[in-house]
Formats: C-alpha cells, sequence, structure tokens
C-alpha cells in the first residue's frame, strides 16, 4: 500500500469497517430506482417504448442520446 | 445516544447502524454530485469533439431525404437546443445515475476489498464501470450517429443494448467472484489472471450469442462514423474518469468525518 495513498488516514493499515448491508440495502433501492428512471427518460423514452405521446422529450435529449450510446430512431 | 430521536427509534437503529444509514446516504448523494459534475466536464468534450460530427451526418440524412424526394420533417426542437440544453440534460441525468450507481457499489466494496484508500477504489471502480457499462456494450454495439438505423428495428436495437449491458454487469459480477476465490486460494496475481481470462472469454461468448446488427448505409463517409464513436467513447472516458477522480476525495471526506465521529461518542 503506497503511503501517499494513506497518508491522510492514519488507520488505513488495518482492514476499514464495511458499512453493513443493512445500513445500505435501502439506499441501494431508492438509488438504482431513481438511476433507471433517469436512464430510462434518456435512453429509452418515445424511443422502443412511450410514457408520453409525441417526441418532445426524444427531439430534446437527440444528440445526448447518440452520443451516450443509445439506440435512437 | 444524542443521534436518537426517540427511544423507539434506538431500539430499531442503534447509534452505529444509524450512522451507518447516514454514510450511506451521504456516499449516495455525493456519488450523484461527482455524476453530475462529471457530466459537465463530458457535454464539454462531446460539444467540441461530438456535436461536429453529429451535424455531418444530419447534413448526410437530409441530402439523402432530399435525393429520395422527402422534406424535412419540421423541427419540433432546433437544432441549437438540442446541441446545448439537450445535450446538457441528457448528459447530467446521464452522470447523476451512474454516479449514483457508483457510490453504491463504492459503498458496498469499500471494506469488502482488503486495504484500499478510498481515492485508489473510487478510480479502481470508474475504471470497472467504463468497462461494464460503455465500453464491453459499446464494442458490441457501438454508438451510432443519426442516419444510421431504421426507425424500424428501434424495439429490438434497444432490447439488445440493454441486454447487452444486463450481460456485462453479470459477466463482470461472476468474474470477480471467482477471481477472488482463486485468489484466497492460489495467491492475489494468479487469481487475477484467472478472473481476468474468465471475463474475457465470457464476454466474447455472450457477444457472439447476440444478434449482429448493422444498419449503416452503404455511401455513410466511413470518417464521419470513425469520429462520432471516437467523440462518443471519448465523452464517457472524460465522465467515468471525472467521476473517479472527483467522487474519491468526496468520499474521503465523508468517512473521515465518520471516523471522527466515531470517536466523539
Amino acid at each position: 500500500m503506497s503511503h501517499g495513498f494513506s497518508s491522510s488516514f492514519p488507520a488505513s493499515s488495518t482492514v476499514p469497517d464495511a458499512i453493513p448491508l443493512r445500513a445500505l440495502v435501502p439506499w441501494a433501492v431508492f438509488g438504482l430506482l431513481l438511476a433507471a428512471m433517469m436512464l430510462y427518460f434518456v435512453g429509452a423514452e418515445q424511443g422502443a417504448t412511450s410514457l408520453i405521446a409525441g417526441h418532445a422529450v426524444h427531439e430534446f435529449v437527440h444528440d445526448g442520446r447518440h452520443l451516450l450510446g443509445f439506440p435512437c430512431h | 445516544m444524542n443521534s436518537c430521536m426517540t427511544d423507539a427509534i434506538c431500539w430499531v437503529f442503534p447509534a452505529t447502524d444509524f450512522r451507518n444509514f447516514l454514510m450511506a446516504g451521504r456516499l449516495l448523494a455525493r456519488g450523484m454530485i461527482a455524476g453530475v459534475l462529471a457530466a459537465c466536464l463530458a457535454f464539454l468534450f462531446a460539444r467540441v469533439f461530438g456535436e461536429p460530427q453529429v451535424n455531418l451526418s444530419i447534413a448526410f440524412e437530409s441530402a439523402r431525404d432530399a435525393m429520395a424526394g422527402m422534406h424535412d420533417e419540421p423541427e419540433l426542437v432546433s437544432r441549437a437546443v438540442q446541441a446545448s440544453f439537450g445535450l446538457f440534460t441528457a448528459a447530467t441525468l446521464y452522470g447523476a445515475a451512474y454516479g449514483g450507481i457508483f457510490a453504491i457499489a463504492f459503498a458496498f466494496a469499500y471494506g469488502r476489498m482488503g486495504r484500499i484508500s478510498p481515492r485508489a477504489l473510487a478510480m479502481l471502480l470508474a475504471g470497472a464501470g467504463f468497462l461494464t457499462f460503455v465500453l464491453i456494450p459499446d464494442l458490441k454495439y457501438p454508438p451510432n450517429p443519426p442516419a444510421v438505423g431504421q426507425p424500424g428495428t428501434i424495439g429490438l436495437r434497444t432490447a439488445t443494448y440493454f441486454e447487452m449491458i444486463t450481460l456485462s454487469l453479470c459477466v463482470m459480477a461472476v468474474s470477480i467472484l471467482v477471481g477472488r476465490r482463486l485468489a484466497q486460494r492460489f495467491g492475489a496475481w494468479n487469481g487475477a489472471l484467472c478472473g481476468g481470462g474468465l471475463f474475457v472469454v465470457l464476454v466474447a461468448l455472450v457477444q457472439s450469442a447476440l444478434p449482429d446488427i448493422n444498419e449503416v448505409p452503404a455511401n455513410f463517409p466511413a470518417v464521419v462514423l470513425w469520429r462520432f464513436r471516437e467523440a462518443a467513447i471519448g465523452m464517457q472516458v472524460v465522465l467515468w474518469g471525472g467521476l473517479g477522480l472527483i467522487f474519491g476525495p468526496m468520499a474521503s471526506a465523508v468517512l473521515i468525518s465518520a471516523k471522527s465521529g466515531q470517536r466523539r461518542i
């Protein structure tokens, strides 16, 4: 372990305590749901599937959808 | 027990659990903030290197439609808005989403991967995230500029693309689990090599099993396609690199303050 990285962590010569799963799971569920929603609107809404009528969302994020690698049109 | 509001909360949530719960939430928030900041950098990159190629592709599309006697559809959102606010919104939503996923992975991995500093772990996970969510899926289904892709197959292309990302994530998880198990028995070096080898083999298997899709028009300029894909993958390198570099110090701060908080109590 290089000392450059651990200099601000005096106790890092031992393995740090992991965050217990029961503290992590609620945030993981919340975070993954939020992420899935955001990725859906950037990547798929008004393309393969559509929740909102029209093409406004698709057209607005059009360039981002192409450049981020999602299939478009 | 001053951090507990009532005895009931104390009973459900002992003080250390509550502190861990808060710490996980703070890491998630920091991850999303780091993702948005990294996405701002990625937006600048895409604006400079990606937009010229998008415009060339749209010019190709318009010329092709004009030759076929079709008129351009009226613009719902102007090109200027698509290339600025639209691109920025898409990039920041994407950055926040993957920043959140990244922070959850970090909160899980920290303390479960041996001795590694938060900053080094953040860089390691950013590299793994880029490989899993971007590079491996893009090797099979590369980013395409406008004018490439038939509207009729959008359902198939979207499904296979998301399947590829899911399978890439599964392959990464399996390789890490197997590599760690082997590392315990045969040493870190051999375990990592076997895990890496397994990853390559599984990626090759998965990619050969999924359908090939090629909808590039025969006369589409190869240079524009190449430059577009360079810009698209470069944008992701900026995003994931920025995410790792920005999140590392933020996570350090959260973990240090949690540690000093523990001493006070």
